[in-house]
């Protein structure tokens, strides 16, 4: 198979301009005419639906929430990159291309990347046309603030809830097509089979989560805003409903997987405090603008953290990172905190956190610009430990976070399945091996509001004169019957032990073999101890209740591909024998633990072919070339 | 610690519900609210039971899709606090929990503790919105926004559509809701312009979704995660009363 990413020719900075004037153009009249479905209502989604619907297409959207507005975009909280250089501190569309195509760890597309830092400023005037209140200066204008990997300050936010407003500007222009009739939408519906119809994807297989109806939908052309998998570790920062079933389904039916391995942690998270915890909640990385982190000098230390003179501290981050300090990228600060911890100085009840500290800031600042900036965090953290953050040091840890990985889509964000698009999380382009923060709502933003409005019209052009699919076409009959086949088998398994039960196994297996740190050895017994867990999941795993609303079949189903999944992780880390990004090859690093990139033997992009269960997929690689950047040692010094 | 739960059990929208007792052991005071029903989900799996059906999503407090009565109260008994970010330390052992969906004509009740709010989305679509559409919008410092409007405007702006606000109030009224979004809308610059139609619109679907009315008693406010003040249904009043003054 050939991968063929279809980047435009021309200079860096005129590819996106030279696509968007030679993409081919659907006359308005027959609009009308083709229907997309668009599954996942997130920032990607949303967008992308209201977007289409504002041209006059006819859109399907799809979630599993109760409404739109409840996508896991939600809950992002720092911010949102856009090169609008306001501060005049010399920021630009290159500066921040290089900065996000070094923070990916030389990984990613240039083209990609290029149009990513391009179309962010463009985004602002967007979401702030939408009623977003993003911070104001005295004057007026427009505030931001520096996010980890970047030297100025590019990033726009509403206090620490940026996501949320984000979302609901997406969402609230997907309920204005609602209104005008162009959107249809489906909320509790869950898709679980792609329905391909002449090498093209047609249409979706959805299961009602509310009556267990399986239903068939048909279209011109799929779009996946789905969301990232990093829910895999069962303990991660995601939404428990965040899956990886969408993405997976189309994988199996022909859509390829890309950089799968590649798993941001986020470095301030909460840590875990037991067994019984469902997810890691997550401290916007915001704070480390004024926070600084640290750990005891000396291992096993057992005082509080505010009873460690400021002698005995030991700053890691500034120590080792001066030029970028608490500040730098999110893969070197979680390694960091990985390598502090597993030293024995890690602090907390687990002994498996390090301290984020605002007492300088405070001091420096006052304890009322500290709350004007992050009162929401100090609470949320407070509600949770039942600590206060004025008073004493936060206790932060690495927890799974945004995937890198994805489905592998060419430059107009089409899988290599006709017809399925995948936008944001759910695709692997823009963010290399590494995402730089504040960048993911910037993408699933950028894809959705200015990307596929282009490119899938430049694909229905095509699609005109291709006869109306009928949902009763054999494709559709025969996708359905598979769903049904699936949902029977699990429901009749009857054995003894819960979804939870095998997600959790598989998470913590993951997090130890495919984690922050992976080996040639852990990843061989991870793929060795998946197979069994799943051989013992098809015999023993326990669904209760009937065929309607019944949230254990739905979790099973995402455990189901999870299995699947985890496995294709690490076959992932596996044959990439290099230390890059956030996959950490413990065999490459240099004698100071740094990571050792290998740019003569794995500067491409994986992707993966399935090739039937039991079987291992095919490794495909797409070479990634760079023509305007040296591919330097990434260092944070 | 040992807790006695009381349980709303219902199988479907159109059936009777009844409260069920349950007895759970080995509660960690760390666990969150969402936990503990997931524990006790656990027994009731090993049991063979059909497990207890709750809407949540991002447990951090942020989705809104968690809420359940809790000893009568929404959300429990602390301030300004969703569901899934209530820990158990909050209650003692030997304690007696009754758990229920939030209650209101206008949410009705899918299984058990998961209830219907899409009556919320469709107010939203009545006018919840400015009309903008993608692409070519201005820039966005063209039109200043003073630091404190921006932040009223957030105030408002952050409801989480969680519905403890109807659930809380004896009208079963969306007042609060919808008021914050008319709010945030209303003091933006870039709103202004619809305001009116935007105010009517709303309103008039509040209504036609069968929310009660607004009695001034400010349950709302005090039930609210995210402490969405009763002054937005001020807002709503005023702009309201405005726009039909104004009528043409």
């Amino acid at each position: 198979m050939r991968l063929d990413a279809k980047i435009p020719l021309g200079p860096l900075a005129d590819k996106w301009n030279n696509y968007k004037q030679h993409a081919k153009l659907v006359n308005p009249a027959n609009r009308k005419k083709l229907d997309i479905i668009v599954v996942g209502t997130g920032l990607a989604g949303a967008s992308c639906a209201a977007s289409l619907a504002e041209q006059g297409y006819n859109v399907k959207s799809f979630c599993f929430q109760d409404t739109a507005r409840r996508a896991h975009s939600v809950a992002a909280q720092g911010g949102i990159n856009a090169a609008k250089n306001y501060k005049n501190d010399g920021d630009s569309v290159y500066r921040m291309f290089y900065d996000t195509i070094k923070g990916g760890d030389f990984r990613s597309r240039e083209a990609n990347v290029y149009r990513l830092a391009e179309c962010s400023a463009a985004l602002i005037d967007q979401a702030v046309s939408q009623g977003v209140p993003f911070a104001r200066e005295y004057g007026g204008y427009l505030n931001n603030r520096s996010f980890g990997g970047v030297q100025v300050s590019r990033t726009f936010y509403a206090r620490g809830q940026t996501g949320q407003q984000l979302l609901l500007g997406a969402y609230q222009a997907l309920m204005r097509q609602e209104h005008l009739g162009k959107v249809k939408t489906y909320t509790r519906h869950e898709m679980l089979e792609l329905v391909v119809v002449d090498g093209k994807a047609r249409g979706i297989i959805t299961r009602d989560l509310l009556t267990g109806k399986i239903e068939r939908y048909a279209a011109n052309a799929v779009v996946l805003a789905t969301g990232g998998y990093g829910k895999v570790y069962y303990l991660s920062t995601l939404a428990m409903g965040c899956n990886s079933s969408a993405i997976w389904r189309t994988h199996k039916k022909g859509a390829l997987m890309s950089g799968v391995s590649w798993i941001q942690f986020h470095p301030t998270s909460l840590p875990q405090s037991g067994e019984h915890q469902s997810k890691l909640t997550l401290m916007s990385e915001s704070l480390r603008n004024d926070g600084r982190i640290w750990v005891p000098s000396k291992a096993d230390d057992t005082r509080a953290p505010k009873d460690i003179p400021e002698t005995e501290r030991d700053y890691y981050l500034e120590r080792r990172y001066p030029a970028f300090g608490n500040l730098s990228p999110r893969d070197i600060a979680s390694r960091a905190a990985k390598e502090r911890i597993d030293a024995g100085c890690g602090v907390g009840p687990m002994k498996n956190s390090v301290c984020l500290d605002f007492s300088k800031a405070i001091s420096e600042q006052g304890k009322d610009k500290i709350r004007e900036k992050y009162s929401n965090l100090f609470s949320m953290y407070e509600k949770i430990t039942g600590i206060n953050a004025y008073e004493q040091p936060m206790l932060i840890s690495p927890a799974a976070h945004f995937t890198m990985g994805g489905l592998w889509v060419d430059y107009q964000l089409m899988t290599t399945i006709p017809g399925l698009f995948a936008l944001g999380e759910a695709n692997f382009a823009d963010h290399g091996a590494n995402r730089l923060g504040a960048n993911s709502l910037l993408q699933a933003c950028v894809d959705g509001y200015f990307i596929a409005p282009y490119t899938i019209p430049d694909y229905l052009a095509g699609e005109l004169h291709t006869v109306k699919i009928d949902t009763d076409h054999p494709a559709f009959i025969e996708a359905e019957n598979s769903v049904k086949k699936q949902l029977d088998q699990l429901l009749n398994i009857n054995g003894h032990l819960s979804a939870d039960y095998y997600h959790k196994a598989l998470g913590k297996l993951l997090y130890n073999k495919c984690g922050l740190s992976r080996s040639k050895t852990s990843l061989l017994s991870a793929i060795k101890e998946i197979k069994e867990l799943r051989a013992s999941f098809y015999q023993d795993l326990k669904i209760t209740g009937d065929n309607q609303v019944n949230s254990e079949l739905e979790k099973a189903g995402r455990v189901a591909d999870y299995l699947e999944l985890g496995e294709l992780m690490c076959y992932d880390a596996l044959t990439r024998e290099e230390s890059c990004g956030a996959h950490f090859r413990e065999e490459y690093q240099t004698a100071d633990g740094e990571a050792v990139r290998n740019d003569r033997d794995f500067c491409f992009v994986s992707a993966w072919e399935w090739k039937g269960y039991d079987q291992v997929q095919e490794l495909h690689k797409e070479p990634l070339i760079f023509e305007n950047v040296d591919l330097t040692i990434r260092s944070y010094k | 610690m040992k807790l006695n739960l009381k349980i709303w059990r219902q199988e479907n929208r159109d059936s009777s519900g009844k409260m069920t007792d349950y007895q759970l052991n080995e509660v960690s005071e760390h666990m969150s609210f969402l936990e503990m029903i997931d524990l006790l989900n656990e027994t009731l799996i090993q049991k063979g039971e059909r497990v207890i059906e709750f809407d949540h999503d991002c447990r951090e407090g942020i989705c809104g899709q968690c809420g359940v009565m809790i000893n009568g109260q929404a959300h429990g008994p602390l301030a300004n606090t969703t569901t899934c970010q209530l820990h158990m330390r909050s209650f003692k052992d030997g304690d007696t929990i009754y758990i229920e969906p939030f209650r209101a004509a206008s949410f009705p009740i899918l299984r058990d503790l998961k209830i219907d709010r899409s009556g919320f989305d469709r107010i939203i679509q009545a006018g919840g919105f400015i009309t903008t559409s993608t692409g070519q919008a201005p820039e966005a410092n063209s039109i200043p926004i003073s630091h404190q409007i921006a932040e009223n405007a957030f105030d408002s702006a952050a409801c989480i559509g969680c519905g403890a606000c109807v659930a809380t109030c004896k009208n079963s009224s969306a007042a609060l809701f919808t008021s914050a979004k008319i709010t945030h809308m209303a003091l933006l610059p870039q709103g202004k312009l619809e305001a009116a139609t935007r105010v009517a619109n709303m309103i008039s679907q509040m209504d036609a979704e069968g929310f009660g009315h607004c009695s001034n008693t400010e349950a709302c406010e005090v039930e609210c995660p995210q402490a969405i003040s009763v002054l937005n249904i001020a807002r709503m009043n005023y702009e309201y009363n405005k726009s039909m003054l104004f009528k043409p």
